[in-house]
């Protein structure tokens, strides 16, 4: 991918290993005003960004409820979050369309972040107990010795320990929701309001029936390049998180 | 207009000086805890939901007996369902559905041995296992969307996969190739990380069962059979259940791989989509509401006749494998892929 990005636009479908001469016309065409691009990415920085901010505030509490501590129905509000996430996106997405198109907020960012919690907040809620459920429990109980309440506990000894826990579920649940597309296609419909997802997939050619293949694989290395970066600091953390609970 | 539902103040949580029973303090922290959680979730799950079931019982807009257009809904019956497996568009809701169950059968069944088999081999390499682990990671974290493009691009009537094959075969057109193009690239994309979730059970097997088995006179093959594959069976049946769900949504690989209107790869998603985008509310709600039933169907029969734990320890209902904590699978990531 890496390699067809660089190359002319006339010679994708080389086969050389490596392109010869290398070019950058590809990069140029991809932040050509046609596509978007620019706008694109910074409206997938926002909507992911968001998401994750919010859903972690949210779920930060949740799950350190269903981990710590004991109330009637714990399991029906655990099932009820696992069967959340199991929804399939375009059930999700045809009602809400339709609720979008009749208050006015297609092509608004709050129709693209809303949604992308439903399943971003599962997942994070998911990880997080997973998480809390790892952290000795003597921490609190000392902290309750010492006098704090339960509320205190957590918010003064738990949270700071958890950090690295939430920082992960963060990237996971960044990940999720940067490469969401089912319900950004639907929801947008002018390339302003596009993630950078949305926006590949409608790149334009020059010509109508020309499929800007080199600009297309330079545009999803621009994509990529970040999250591969935050995946590789970040690996064995990640491995963790996705296969929380898994290894003890 | 902002977004994040009010999170609980601390202030809220109310400080009682006399010490009460733990119990009836926990149950209120607890609800204080989890009201942000379940208002989002009904919000943005539960409400859109059912009102899709509504809706899949209405119509939009056609003509009244005069001949004026019609604002708003009309109540439809099961119109919207009748008309689905009776009439025109009977075929292609029959086809969505084969399609979403054949790639839902084909993708799982492969990503889930070339996944097994991943964790195998990585749970006996000791070297370069944090290269295997990024190897692995890459193709989760690269958008469906980008991973469809690039196998796209492979499989293009001069692309890299002809090259190979030393044949010109139009992958991208439709029929039986384009439906081998997408299950190529979406266990490309998701075989390694079945093989993430199985390593993590595997690496809780101690070392020590295989000696003894080995003692006894039991082949390497035998060993897998009756040690390795009892033992991960919980982490597995975990990550098939949720690949299951997410290959039944296909939505994006299909959709920009080969693209919409092609019959051979329209996943009842992109049927879905394509007829709200059309505001076709009505139709597209039916097909999303036989979608989500078929998808609880199939989740239900999973977990009754496999036993599939999928909410881990929290539910002590069954003995536990040599006191190992299930394995839960933090809601996997190809929801990404969606999801």
């Amino acid at each position: 991918m890496i390699v067809t990005s660089l190359r002319k636009p006339a010679e994708v479908f080389e086969k050389a290993a490596v392109p010869s001469p290398p070019s950058f016309q590809n990069y140029t065409a991809v932040f050509d005003p046609v596509n978007n691009f620019a706008r694109a990415l910074l409206n997938s920085i926002i909507v992911a960004g968001v998401t994750t901010v919010a859903v972690l505030i949210i779920g930060v509490f949740a799950a350190y409820a269903l981990a710590r501590l004991d109330f009637r129905g714990k399991n029906l509000a655990l099932s009820a979050i696992i069967a959340t996430s199991m929804f399939p996106g375009i059930a999700l997405v045809v009602p809400l369309l339709k609720i979008f198109t009749d208050i006015g907020w297609i092509n608004t960012y709050q129709a693209l972040i809303l949604p992308s919690m439903s399943f971003a907040l599962p997942l994070s809620v998911w990880n997080l107990t997973a998480f809390f459920r790892q952290m000795p429990q003597e921490l609190e109980q000392a902290a309750m010795v010492d006098g704090c309440t339960q509320w205190q506990a957590f918010r003064k000894v738990i949270l700071p320990i958890a950090a690295p826990g939430v920082f992960t579920t963060a990237i996971i649940a960044f990940v999720a929701a940067w490469n969401e597309f089912i319900i950004a296609l639907t929801m947008t419909n002018k390339s302003d309001f596009f993630t950078a997802v949305v926006a590949i997939s409608q790149f334009q050619g020059k010509t109508g029936r020309d499929i800007p293949v080199g600009s297309q694989m330079a545009a999803g290395v621009i994509l990529t390049i970040p999250l591969i970066i935050m995946v590789l600091a970040f690996q064995r953390r990640i491995v963790s998180g996705l296969t929380a609970g898994g290894v003890k | 207009m902002a977004v994040a539902a009010p999170a609980p103040v601390g202030s809220r949580g109310k400080k009682t000086k006399e010490w009460k029973s733990p119990d009836e303090g926990q149950g209120r922290l607890a609800a204080i805890m989890l009201s942000p959680t379940f208002l989002v979730l009904i919000l943005v799950i539960g409400l859109p939901i059912l009102l899709g079931i509504r809706q899949s019982f209405y119509t939009t807009g056609g003509l009244d007996a005069q001949g004026f257009a019609i604002e708003g809904d009309q109540f439809n019956g099961l119109k919207n369902y009748t008309a689905i497996f009776h009439g025109a568009t009977a075929d292609r809701f029959w086809n969505a559905f084969y399609v979403t169950t054949l790639f839902t059968v084909v993708c799982v069944v492969i990503e889930t041995v070339i996944g097994t088999a991943m964790a195998l081999i990585m749970n006996r390499a000791f070297k370069g296992r944090s290269l295997i682990r990024a190897s692995i990671l890459i193709p989760w974290a690269i958008p469906t969307v980008v991973s469809a493009v690039l196998w796209k691009w492979i499989f293009n009537a001069n692309g890299v996969a002809n090259d190979v094959l030393g044949n010109q075969i139009l992958w991208s057109t439709d029929g039986i190739q384009a439906q081998m193009a997408v299950i190529i690239a979406d266990t490309w994309k998701t075989a390694p990380f079945i093989g993430l979730l199985v390593l993590a059970g595997l690496q809780v097997i101690p070392e020590e069962v295989y000696e003894a088995a080995k003692i006894d006179g039991s082949s390497t093959w035998n060993s897998f059979l009756h040690i390795t594959l009892p033992l991960v069976k919980p982490a597995l049946l975990v990550a098939v259940l949720f690949r299951m769900l997410q290959t039944l949504a296909m939505f994006d690989l299909p959709y920009v791989l080969v693209g919409k209107g092609k019959p051979s790869v329209e996943t009842l998603s992109i049927l879905a989509q394509q007829e709200s985008v059309n505001t076709r509310y009505g139709p597209a709600a039916a097909y999303a509401v036989l979608l989500f039933l078929y998808l609880v169907l199939l989740a239900y029969a999973f977990i009754k006749l496999l036993g599939a734990d999928v909410i881990g320890d929290a539910a002590p209902k069954r003995a536990k494998v040599k006191g190992q904590k299930r394995s839960k699978v933090g809601r996997s990531v190809a929801k990404g892929d969606m999801p």
